[in-house]
């Protein structure tokens, strides 16, 4: 840890890897950091004068009924479908990358057509949903 | 001795990235401000002939953003009986963080990019964009808890409604990216902004080749996708405040209400800075190199994101909130659809020329 932020050992390929990723860490540090900063600040400045009718959970000015509403399980189709359609994007990209034309060192159309037919699979399968009425919101 | 803009740091990398994460701190909220102030108070008001915030401190109501830190500052904090008090406290943190996050592979110079330093003309996590639109739909995870924590029907809707939209926007997002990473050949922001600066157009390299003019269509889906990310009108069901009140943060106070408020607005910042970098140039302006480049990089860079952002409160302002039903059906039978036939049809021509 303590390597990785000097510049000890700045050639090497592995550290310039490792502190890409570290600085997502020290980020989400610096993120926790800010709010606990801004919320500690507030503390002194904000009032502090408990009701108890400050605590009602708030529906419109009347008293609040049961626990917690209904929902609809269609939330779950949507949710189901963006799965599969999330998974293909992850295998888009490798494709993406090479995408240039043989000459260029790329995939060329071998690449296209195999990620056509893919694509043309999802394609399908967004028609049968389309089909079987599962994007109609009912 | 590492690089930042025009200025060497002396120190190690540590040092560097130090400075780096502060600068980023300052300018989440500023970025924020800035946005909430020129678009949401000002542009707003002159659109929508609003009267309010043109008023306070006389000139063109210039007190008016001050007046609502002051207010937020003076709330008391409130956590609702019923609350799920640990996971209520965590889920504006989480939104944050989404933010923060979006940051570290945001280029604004040459060598002014958070993560990992200059290497070869390429930097930051080279997986670029891939990583910033993943940990963007973080805060999907911060709103659903905040909906869930809050105990409340109406931020329980609201957040269900904005995890439905968020994942269904998340699809053409991700699949607009993938013609500029089709066209550019690498996923590295740093990358794809020299893509842009060196393209030449049919031989001609004049104005570089900027991705907007030959992904429009990219571009298109990446706005209204990302409109919808940020729950803006016209797709404002999850925080529709005529009908949900705030939705998932209408238990929020003060300043745990103001970091939802950040996390929006610096969002946005976030999001045009990406549409910028992906279809505009980014930092970049074609055949402007060398040491200038690090002067004039983030305020190029500041003048497109406010370029983006007019765009995105433009439509804002413009639009009546859309249906839960049109919604999701404007992103399965619409946007869907026309980014896969964008993506092959990029691939076919990058395979051909």
């Amino acid at each position: 840890m303590i390597a990785l932020l000097s510049d000890q050992h700045a050639s090497s390929e592995l550290t310039e890897y490792y502190r890409q990723y570290l600085s997502v860490g020290v980020f989400v540090l610096a993120s926790l950091v800010m709010v606990g900063a801004m919320l500690g600040v507030g503390y002194f400045l904000r009032p502090t004068r408990p009701q108890d009718q400050k605590y009602i959970t708030y529906e419109s000015g009347s008293d609040p009924f049961g626990t917690f509403g209904q929902q609809n399980v269609r939330y779950y189709v949507y949710a189901l479908m963006f799965v599969i359609f999330d998974v293909e994007a992850v295998f888009v990209f490798p494709w993406a990358l090479n995408a240039d034309g043989a000459s260029h060192g790329g995939l060329g159309w071998f690449g296209f057509i195999e990620i056509f037919v893919f694509v043309a699979i999802l394609v399908a399968g967004l028609a049968y949903l389309w089909r079987k009425r599962l994007l109609k919101w009912a | 001795m590492s690089h930042l803009l025009a200025f060497d740091i002396p120190g190690g990398w540590g040092t560097t990235l130090g400075i780096k994460t502060l600068i980023v701190m300052g300018l989440i909220p500023v970025g924020a401000l800035v946005l909430g102030y020129t678009f949401l108070l000002k542009m707003m008001s002159h659109m929508q002939s609003r009267v309010g915030p043109m008023d306070p401190g006389g000139f063109h109501g210039w007190f008016q953003l001050i007046g609502d830190g002051i207010k937020f500052i003076q709330k008391e904090d409130i956590i609702p009986a019923g609350a799920d008090k640990r996971v209520f406290k965590m889920a504006p943190a989480i939104v944050v963080m989404s933010t923060f996050l979006m940051f570290v592979v945001l280029p604004a110079g040459p060598n002014a990019v958070v993560a990992g330093a200059l290497h070869k003309g390429q930097g930051g996590i080279d997986v670029g964009i891939f990583y910033a639109l993943a940990v963007s739909s973080l805060s999907v995870i911060g709103v659903l808890m905040a909906g869930w924590a809050s105990s409340n029907k109406y931020a329980l809707i609201g957040a269900l409604r904005a995890a439905a939209q968020l994942i269904a926007y998340e699809l053409p997002l991700v699949l607009a990216v993938v013609g500029v990473v089709v066209q550019a050949g690498t996923m590295n922001l740093q990358g794809i902004v020299f893509a842009q600066q060196q393209g030449k157009i049919f031989g001609w390299s004049g104005i570089g080749s900027p991705f907007i003019l030959t992904q429009f269509v990219g571009f298109a889906l990446f706005m209204v996708a990302a409109q919808a990310e940020l729950t803006q009108p016209p797709f404002d069901m999850p925080v529709a405040e005529s009908e949900l009140v705030a939705g998932y943060m209408v238990e929020y106070t003060g300043f745990r209400f103001l970091f939802f408020f950040i996390g929006e607005f610096g969002t946005a910042f976030v999001y045009a800075g990406l549409a910028a970098t992906l279809f505009l140039g980014g930092w970049s302006i074609p055949h402007v190199n060398g040491e200038i480049a690090n002067w004039i990089g983030p305020i190029v860079l500041f003048v497109k994101i406010m370029l983006v952002a007019f765009l995105m409160f433009w439509a804002r302002f413009s639009y009546p909130r859309l249906r839960e039903d049109q919604l999701q059906a404007l992103a399965w039978k619409w946007l869907i659809p026309i980014s896969l036939i964008n993506i092959l049809v990029t691939g076919a021509l990058k395979v051909a020329f």
